[in-house]
């Protein structure tokens, strides 16, 4: 009993590591020593890592091709702009309305989709993520503001106290938001329905035929995905106070898709690493103005080429029979 | 009526571009089993290059050749040049990444598609470029009430022969049973005595050449190219070869020209506003009831 709960408090945050210690330090401690320019890359690559985390999910530990991940993350912003700007709904209230509302979007078309298979599946996610952007611009009902997007978005508040309208604050945001879906991912890879999402990515058809019902599972990845999405979604929404369709093209799709795949589809620190390559890469490469992104470009497939499995791929963890025997025992007794 | 025929005669304009683009999607598909992203700006890289060579080298080629002449020499450079960059662009970005798998060779394209687009940008400016406006004399043939310009007439005729050598090369001679068979199974192609690098040469010539073509008649029909067009001709190319049946290369000859001609109708009809929605809604439609495409064939799942 007692080395069980020893072992739950090291897998919760790994306080046993000193390198974990030293990464958070340094993420806490980053924002008071630079420039406000510098802290809004460093949010951005936040923004970014949330968006890698959630299509990690679908993609990486599922295996399933989601080539319009854009689109939820677009619910998830208009659904903050439209209901703050035209209803004063505070931002922080809208959070988890905005992560339902994007699940809520991933169940009703990903419902009679979610048997298609491998590339088939991908051009239909592909498909509908367009379908989001464009409907965006039509502008229906005179939501969304078409082409202009929704303007005067407020920032995150409790109150007049606590207001979050500074780079810094932000930065404290996104962060906080990625270290809880960090943590919370780290314990569902070791649940069972980390388990049954990744034995359905290894073999589908043994998956089934050993009881896994493939269907939910699957169902239950791309909303988890789609609702994390949504929280990008709308703190990206305040941060900008401003959302138009050009942030939710298919590039952005694409950009996700190489974050997991960069990172090492599954691994939550790849995933980080990816995000890190996508947004601070451009970034960094600046003085080569208009040949970054040729730069870019190849860096991306040297990478391919000699890290294909990704930057830090996921390792195959061997479940000790302990282990195996601690979470039976806490979903069963 | 007569509006309805005309839509159909600009739906398959258009799907005729949709159709060539997607033949090189799904030629590489069938061999690989790779998207192969940076197809689409292929085609914009041929397109400039076709826009190079009119506007520099009209003078030169059209006295010499005569105004078709010219065309044609414009077409030949294009297809030439982008059958080279195709080989260059398998040696260096995909070919080092096929033994990792199917999802890295996927980043490699995304990342050979960035660097062709900014090469693109670098070298012809950010701007939009014009396509020479009098090279093809502007008449209106009349058939009936329908009125059909000379360049539809010429763009429907080149490509709908392109396509035709195309079936014929795949479908009828035994280099074509080869690219088939690899199509089917590359494995077992191999241990028949069929040259897999030779089928891999083939296609990503031929694939880059097609789609250079159409893009210099991308470029005559609607006079103005940007070096980001290879995205969105390339993400309808790519939808019109999985509604065909991807890998299926009659498929993306089908795919290509119904979706040209939805789009027309769909324009003509509901709205134009709308009638990317109404495309894609189609191709999830057509997913959702025949999960492999129109003419795609059941795979058995093997297990």
């Amino acid at each position: 009993m007692e080395l069980r709960q020893q072992n739950n408090q090291r897998r919760l945050l790994d306080f046993g590591h000193p390198q974990i210690v030293l990464i958070v330090s340094a993420f806490i401690l980053y924002p008071f020593f630079v420039s406000d320019y510098l802290i809004d890359i460093a949010f951005f690559f936040g923004i970014y890592a949330l968006l890698g985390l959630s299509l990690n999910i679908v993609l990486g530990e599922v295996g399933l091709f989601d080539l319009g991940h854009a689109g939820f993350y677009a619910i998830g912003a208009y659904t903050t702009a439209i209901l703050n700007t035209r209803y004063g709904v505070p931002i922080l209230v809208l959070l988890p309305v905005s992560a339902i509302a994007a699940g809520l979007f991933a169940y009703l078309v990903c419902s009679p989709i979610i048997h298609l298979q491998g590339d088939y599946l991908l051009i239909v996610t592909l498909g509908m993520g367009e379908i989001v952007r464009l409907a965006l611009i039509n502008n229906p009902f005179d939501l969304t503001g078409g082409p202009n997007g929704v303007f005067g978005i407020d920032f995150p508040s409790l109150g007049t106290w606590f207001v979050i309208d500074s780079s810094i604050k932000y930065y404290f945001l996104i962060w906080i938001v990625v270290a809880l879906s960090i943590v919370g991912l780290t314990r569902l890879q070791q649940s069972r329905i980390g388990r049954a999402w990744n034995y359905i990515r290894e073999d589908e058809i043994a998956a089934k035929a050993s009881g896994v019902d493939v269907r939910s599972f699957k169902l239950l990845a791309f909303i988890l995905g789609a609702g994390l999405a949504g929280v990008a979604g709308n703190i990206y929404a305040s941060k900008l106070m401003c959302v138009s369709p050009e942030s939710f093209t298919f590039w952005e799709s694409c950009l996700m898709f190489c974050i997991v795949l960069i990172g090492g589809m599954g691994s939550i620190p790849g995933v980080i690493i990816g995000a890190a390559f996508i947004s601070l890469f451009p970034e960094i490469f600046r003085p080569f103005a208009m040949y970054r992104m040729l730069v870019f470009g190849s860096a991306m497939i040297l990478m391919m080429m000699f890290r294909p499995g990704g930057v830090w791929p996921r390792k195959r963890g061997a479940v000790s029979f302990t282990s195996l025997l601690s979470t039976n025992g806490r979903e069963h007794g | 009526m007569h509006i309805f025929l005309e839509q159909l005669i600009n739906g398959l304009t258009i799907g005729s571009f949709y159709a060539l683009i997607a033949l090189g999607y799904s030629m590489v598909y069938g061999i690989l089993k790779l998207i192969n992203f940076a197809h689409g700006d292929f085609f914009t890289l041929g397109s400039y290059l076709g826009y190079t060579v009119l506007v520099f080298g009209v003078a030169a080629s059209t006295t010499h050749f005569g105004l078709w002449g010219g065309l044609m020499v414009a077409m030949t450079i294009a297809a030439v040049s982008l059958a080279i960059v195709g080989i260059v662009v398998e040696r260096l970005a995909y070919r080092p990444v096929y033994p990792a798998g199917r999802l890295p060779a996927v980043v490699s394209a995304l990342g050979a598609s960035i660097f062709l687009q900014n090469a693109i940008m670098v070298i012809w400016g950010p701007r939009y470029q014009a396509y020479p406006s009098s090279l093809i004399p502007n008449v209106h043939l009349q058939i009936g009430d329908i009125h059909l310009s000379v360049l539809q007439l010429l763009i429907l005729v080149l490509s709908f022969f392109l396509m035709g050598m195309l079936f014929f090369i795949v479908q009828k001679t035994t280099f074509g049973a080869a690219i088939r068979a690899t199509a089917l199974d590359r494995k077992t192609a191999s241990l028949m005595g069929i040259n897999i690098n030779k089928v891999i040469f083939f296609v990503f010539t031929l694939g880059p050449a097609l789609g250079a073509m159409t893009g210099i008649m991308v470029g005559m029909y609607y006079r103005q190219i940007s070096f980001t067009m290879g995205w969105n001709y390339g993400l309808k190319a790519f939808t019109a070869s999985v509604l065909g049946g991807i890998g299926n290369i009659p498929g993306a000859m089908v795919g290509g020209l119904l979706l040209g001609v939805l789009e027309m109708l769909g324009a003509a009809y509901i709205s134009t506003a709308w009638k990317d929605v109404f495309v894609f809604l189609i191709l999830i439609l057509v997913l959702i009831f025949r999960p492999t495409g129109i003419l795609g064939e059941k795979v058995a799942e093997k297990v």
